[in-house]
């Protein structure tokens, strides 16, 4: 047995989220808290950076870039201040980690700012967090505002000579903004539209000044890692995908919820955690990594949910997001359901996904509703193709991901549709959690 | 963006704007947001969430203002307000009510739950009702899946929703009876959201819970199952060696 085995999950970012009041600063502190922050500044910037570095974390918030090898690449030499942005913006369908971490734990997010910035020789951080999650804000606020009082932010922070203001900063509701360079214009007052690059952001971010902007799950990460060291880290994990994650499980499973787990653990493991998919019904689909990561069955239940194991079958770890759908569940609904998602956040600036995204949703009404036409499946296709690769973000490739991942596995599903409305085919009624009287199309 | 170029200036909103029109009071706090960014115009998104706290909505004269201290074109800062969902140009309701519809969510239930606020409340998504009470909108993910299907109150957690459960809720706010969020504070309204949005705290931080039930679902396990990271704790000679990985890493690397 592996430690992996035996340990099937490692709360270490989750673990206080149980306790009395944990979002307080007396309650991090009692659990440890801040000790991280005392040791990171007591060494160098370089030697924080190189531990983060060394540790091989990679960013949770679906790219999984390198963190360290990111904060390496903000340049030293340039006159202008250096930033770092939190990216809280948490909206990609089927990821809850971020949110309950800020409610629960804010102090974990702000002190892994604080060893951050000191690293990256920032002296502003922003916390930007999603408009629609209230108390979060309230939280995170409350925390920052705990921090200076204790001496954690402001001058001279702990003595150390090192000077940090944190800003949290809530957004207004736009997906888009969770791409790190529609974050930036959003955070200096604009719309939320990407920019071209380069020049990344390392080098002309916000203000045109050097930024790095990471998830709120890699920055949290970061005071676990200075206080317990990189081959702490990179003992749990596998070969290219070090350390520990939230996985968050949703849908049809009967326990819904957050897993905290080294990387690599396999479905059929996480899924044997959150009790199985709900009772009498199977799996028939599942998203590895929120809703633009392509779609799996169950014959990947027995693959490792890393970076690289995932890309070894065609999809992406993303933000850890498996949302599970059971045997009820109408591929060609929630299909039509992201789709609509990606028509309505599409920022507008390329034409191929703001005018892609429309027509992808004309043609999966029509095979909802039983009445696309022989050959729709393909058009479907062809208006993917003339979408991916043609865009300044990723947003589209998410909604091509999703048609062409369901397309693949479920395609006579879509041929049904030229005659058979999905809820004749599968009736929706089967797939919610209440019973339902009346059945039918959405009104 | 065409009623702005309509509308008198000054004018504040007559009867669409029952609490009156921004105050000198508002407008030191839209320069006290303005003046926490390194550049002022960063500021721009809270300032119209405190637009939106005291008129209801983000109005043509709430545009001018923040453009006026911004340095900004009301075209600019027009385009900036119509671009996020979360901006109102008609009114919004006492009680802002959002529905998750997304993929997940619609097929837990979502649909139903939205179906039976639209009966309850006489409303179309993107409306308010004619008392000024609710007002509805058909929401994207508001990443709580594990809480599915969700609905949202003033932007607070209303979590596991059922079309019966939302009737209720909707009857207590109706009735001025205090509400509390299943993972947040005891709603109080749209626009006191939108004010502490904007960067002004209402002291409900404390309230609530840590967490909700799924949240600490891994972590309980994780405890009545007594695993820990702890187990992965090099020895002592590896805290101190190079980048080679621990012993234990071997068993975990496939």
């Amino acid at each position: 047995m592996t430690l992996a085995q035996t340990q099937p999950l490692v709360p270490v970012l989750t673990a206080n989220w149980g306790q009395e009041r944990s979002w307080k600063l007396d309650s991090y502190v009692a659990q440890g808290g801040y000790a991280a922050l005392r040791q990171a500044l007591g060494r160098t910037p370089a030697d924080v950076m190189a531990e983060v570095k060394d540790a091989q974390l990679r960013g949770r918030g679906g790219a999984g870039f390198p963190t360290g090898l990111k904060w390496s690449f903000v340049p030293q030499d340039n006159p202008n201040p250096k930033y770092l942005v939190v990216n809280g913006d948490e909206s990609e369908p089927g990821t809850c980690k971020d949110i309950p971490l800020l409610m629960a734990s804010p102090h974990t997010l702000v002190e892994g700012v604080i060893i951050s910035s000191y690293a990256i020789g920032a002296h502003t951080a922003f916390i930007y967090i999603r408009g629609e999650v209230l108390h979060p804000i309230r939280r995170v606020r409350q925390a920052v505002e705990e921090a200076y009082a204790a001496g954690y932010l402001g001058s001279d922070i702990l003595g150390s000579g090192f000077d940090l203001d944190v800003i949290v900063h809530a957004g207004a509701g736009a997906y888009i903004c969770g791409e790190e360079t529609a974050l930036l214009n959003s955070l200096e007052g604009r719309r939320g539209q990407p920019r071209l690059r380069p020049p990344f952001p390392a080098v002309a971010g916000l203000y045109a000044s050097p930024t790095v902007i990471n998830n709120v799950e890699s920055i949290a990460s970061v005071p676990s890692i200075i206080a317990r060291g990189k081959d702490w880290f990179t003992a749990m994990g596998t070969e290219k995908s070090k350390g520990f994650t939230i996985y968050s499980l949703s849908g049809h499973v009967a326990h819904p919820g957050q897993y905290e787990a080294p990387l690599g653990l396999t479905m059929a493991r996480l899924l044997e955690l959150a009790g199985g998919v709900r009772a009498g019904h199977q799996l028939k689909f599942f998203t590895p990594g929120g809703s633009s990561t392509p779609i799996l069955t169950a014959e990947h239940l027995d693959t490792a949910l890393d970076y690289e194991g995932l890309a070894q079958v065609g999809t992406m770890l993303g933000t850890k997001a498996m949302q599970v759908f059971d045997e009820t569940t109408s591929v060609v609904r929630t299909t039509l359901r992201w789709v609509e998602f990606y028509k309505h956040e599409s920022c507008g600036k390329c034409t191929p996904c703001r005018e892609g995204t429309w027509w992808l949703v004309q043609l999966l009404h029509k095979l909802e509703a039983g009445q696309g036409q022989d050959g729709d499946v393909d058009k479907l296709l062809s208006v993917c193709d003339s979408i991916t690769g043609k865009t300044f973000c990723t947003l589209a490739e998410g909604a091509v991901a999703c048609v062409t991942s369901a397309v693949r596995h479920f395609r006579s599903e879509f041929e049904i549709g030229y005659t058979t409305p999905a809820w004749e085919h599968l009736p929706y009624a089967a797939s919610a959690l209440f019973p339902i009287e009346s059945e039918g199309g959405r009104a | 963006m065409s009623d702005a170029q309509t509308e008198p200036k000054a004018a504040p909103d007559g009867q669409n704007t029952p609490d009156g029109p921004i105050t000198d009071q508002t407008l030191a706090e839209l320069r006290q947001l303005a003046d926490r960014y390194p550049e002022p115009r960063s500021a721009l998104l809270p300032m119209l969430h405190l637009i939106q706290s005291v008129e209801g909505r983000v109005s043509s004269r709430g545009v001018e203002v923040c453009a006026d201290l911004l340095g900004l074109t009301a075209a600019q800062v027009a385009g900036v307000a119509t671009f996020y969902t979360m901006y109102k140009r008609r009114p919004a309701g006492r009680h802002h009510i959002g529905v998750c519809t997304t993929a997940l969510c619609a097929v837990m239930g979502g649909d139903e739950v939205l179906r039976a606020v639209q009966d309850k409340l006489g409303l179309e998504p993107e409306q308010t009702t004619a008392d000024g009470l609710f007002s509805l909108e058909r929401l994207e993910c508001n990443a709580a899946c594990d809480f599915a299907p969700v609905m949202m109150v003033d932007w607070e957690f209303m979590d596991n929703m059922t079309p019966a459960q939302a009737e209720a809720l909707l009857d207590d706010l109706a009735a001025d009876r205090p509400v509390q969020s299943t993972r947040g504070a005891t709603i109080t309204s749209w626009r006191q959201a939108e004010r502490v949005l904007a960067g002004f705290s209402d002291g409900l931080a404390d309230e609530g819970p840590s967490a909700g039930p799924s949240s600490l679902r891994g972590v309980e396990l994780a405890r009545q199952s007594g695993w820990t990271a702890d187990a992965f704790q090099p020895p002592p000679s590896a805290a101190t060696a190079s980048a080679e990985p621990a012993p234990t890493s071997q068993g975990a690397s496939k």
